[in-house]
């Protein structure tokens, strides 16, 4: 067997996403074949070129040093999935047995 | 009064504003009225919410009576694409993970398009986080081409392009990433502009790429695009990436070229030697050169020796901006959350449940190029390889002044023809080196293709170089082989 460029099912829950096993076979094959085409890359001499990371090539971007009002906690809030009586964002137990925070 | 909608432009809405001939109201219900006629067929908008529209339309209305019209495009509807966040509006980018999402605040360019006074009209569809070509990775609807309503009218920004082009409103925003404001552009048959990376800022905009991403018009002519261009640019403190006002007007003079005596339009010959280059497409590419001809331009070769790794450099660079900024959608702060046991089962099942297939794809390549072992690899390599395709505009630029090219090697394709996803990304081969280059583009329409559907060109130029690309675009528009393009919706 030809040796796999990608894990599908390593890299998804790096990702943290979670993968029927129908959807990991289509896309372990959908990714190789990406991947064999991203592979032409390899073909190109690249040694002495510096990286391109921003195409606008800023730094020490700076803004005045003054205060300004940020959002409200209630505005915030109002789109979080659960909240502890309006003050607090609900999170799921982070560890097990934790069940009330 | 009823009027005539479809073909309005923004210019023109302010002449028939200022004369009096109607009102903001009047021109906001013609096209409701419109899109409520067409919208079963072309699926266009997410949300068209009239109550919304009308009291903007109200209020415009009333300070232009009052002689406090904010500018001369006071109460002309734009519809948003729905990853520009408008203050008390949804804003799902197409994606279920923000369903039921209530934006806090407004994007900067809503921010100044309300200081103008347009009037905020309806969220349009587009692909899933806007990664697609197609509008087909939309979850919640498919948009048709007003054109041929068994095509897809290109994306991401498909519904914007599409309401633009059906005449449902007079202009619309997107954003473009690899191609995504001038692909659907040009496959609808409307004009789209990608400014230079920086031009406009991103605050607001939910992030794809953030090195690539630039939100730009979509409109019925250059001067559209110029007048909304001059409404949205400059710097914004919001946006540390945004490139320092210059304080110039793009709308003005636009139209100051009477020939092109002395201007260079360079032909990248990688361009026309790109397998999949549609006959059709071909054949106006080039009438279009003669036209440049017939006005004077010096047409000159150049070359682009790297444009041919452009779109695998892209789905290097892309994904992995990508899978670093939707990390963010993991349920906890706000958006969907899968009520389960524990942390990590709530992270794997909301963006299990929450995500479409194209972004899954997108954010495990993405994760993959940066992950331990393989980032030199991939990641390393396609930043050095954007460096080289940045240089090669660099050098083109020596020689010409803008760069013409196809925008997409074939007009518009049906639903489901381009179901493999490798298929789909060659699909903006002419579009991603723009935006690698981090250079402005416009895509203007040209002709109709013996199929019926519209062909767009192509023009690209430097950093900055705005004027003089949209002054050349505005005098191609004049004298292109086709004049009108009125989809036959």
């Amino acid at each position: 067997m030809e040796k796999k460029i990608i894990d599908v099912k390593y890299v998804a829950a790096l990702a943290r996403l979670e993968l029927d096993e129908d959807k990991e076979q289509r896309l372990q094959k959908e990714m190789e074949t990406i991947l064999n085409y991203v592979n032409s890359l390899s073909e190109l001499d690249v040694s002495g070129i510096e990286p391109t990371a921003h195409a606008v090539q800023m730094t020490n971007v700076l803004r005045n040093d003054v205060s300004s009002s940020t959002f409200p906690r209630d505005v915030m809030l109002a789109n979080a999935p659960e909240t502890v009586g309006g003050e607090l964002i609900k999170v799921p137990a982070v560890i097990p047995g934790e069940e009330e925070s | 009064m009823s009027i005539s909608v479809e073909n309005l432009t923004i210019h023109e809405s302010a002449s028939l504003l200022a004369d009096k001939k109607i009102s903001s109201v009047e021109l906001c219900k013609a096209y409701v009225d419109r899109a409520r006629k067409l919208e079963p067929k072309i699926k266009a908008f997410l949300k068209l919410n009239e109550e919304e529209i009308f009291s903007q339309a109200k209020a415009s209305d009333e300070r232009r009576v009052s002689g406090k019209s904010l500018s001369p495009y006071d109460g002309v509807p734009v519809a948003i694409k729905d990853n520009i966040t408008v203050k008390g509006q949804s804003c799902t980018c197409a994606s279920k993970i923000l369903e039921g999402l209530n934006s806090p605040y407004d994007a900067t360019v809503i921010k100044k398009l309300k200081e103008k006074g347009f009037v905020l009209y309806g969220r349009t569809n587009m692909d899933e986080f806007a990664m697609g070509s197609s509008c087909e990775n939309s979850s919640f609807q498919k948009t048709a081409n007003p054109w041929d309503t068994n095509c897809v009218p290109g994306g991401s920004s498909g519904g914007s392009a599409a309401s633009v082009a059906a005449g449902e409103v007079t202009a619309a925003l997107g954003s473009d990433t690899g191609g995504s404001i001038r692909q659907p552009a040009s496959l609808c048959g409307v004009v789209g502009f990608k400014p230079t990376y920086g031009r406009i800022s991103r605050y607001g905009l939910i992030a794809f790429a953030s090195s690539l991403d630039q939100i730009g018009p979509i409109t019925r002519d250059v001067e559209d695009a110029a007048i909304l261009t001059d409404a949205m640019y400059g710097r914004d403190s919001m946006d540390a990436t945004s490139l320092p006002s210059t304080n110039e007007s793009f709308a003005e003079g636009l139209g100051s070229l009477k020939d092109l005596k002395g201007v260079r339009i360079g032909l990248p010959k990688e361009c026309f030697e790109v397998e999949g280059l549609d006959a059709g497409v071909r054949k106006i590419m080039d009438k279009s050169i003669q036209v440049f001809k017939d006005l004077g331009a010096e047409m000159v070769q150049v070359s682009l020796p790297h444009s041919k790794y452009a779109v695998a450099t892209y789905y290097v660079i892309a994904t992995a901006e990508a899978s670093a900024n939707l990390a963010r959608f993991d349920g906890i702060r706000y958006g969907k959350r899968v009520k389960t046991d524990g942390l990590l089962e709530t992270y794997l099942e909301t963006r299990g449940a929450g995500f479409g297939d194209e972004v899954k794809r997108r954010i495990i390549l993405g994760t993959f190029v940066l992950s331990s072992g393989y980032y030199d690899a991939y990641y390393t390599k396609g930043q050095k390889v954007r460096t080289l395709i940045r240089k090669d505009f660099q050098e083109a630029y020596r020689k010409c002044d803008v760069v013409l090219t196809p925008v997409s090697p074939t007009t518009a394709f049906k639903f489901n023809e381009k179901s493999d996803p490798l298929q789909m990304y060659l699909a903006d081969i002419f579009t991603i080196s723009t935006n690698l280059a981090g250079i402005c583009g416009i895509s203007v329409p040209a002709d109709v293709h013996e199929n019926g559907l519209p062909v767009g060109i192509q023009l690209v130029g430097p950093d900055m170089g705005e004027k003089q690309l949209l002054r050349i675009s505005h005098i191609f528009e004049r004298n292109r082989p086709r004049k009108e393009f009125i989809p036959g919706i």
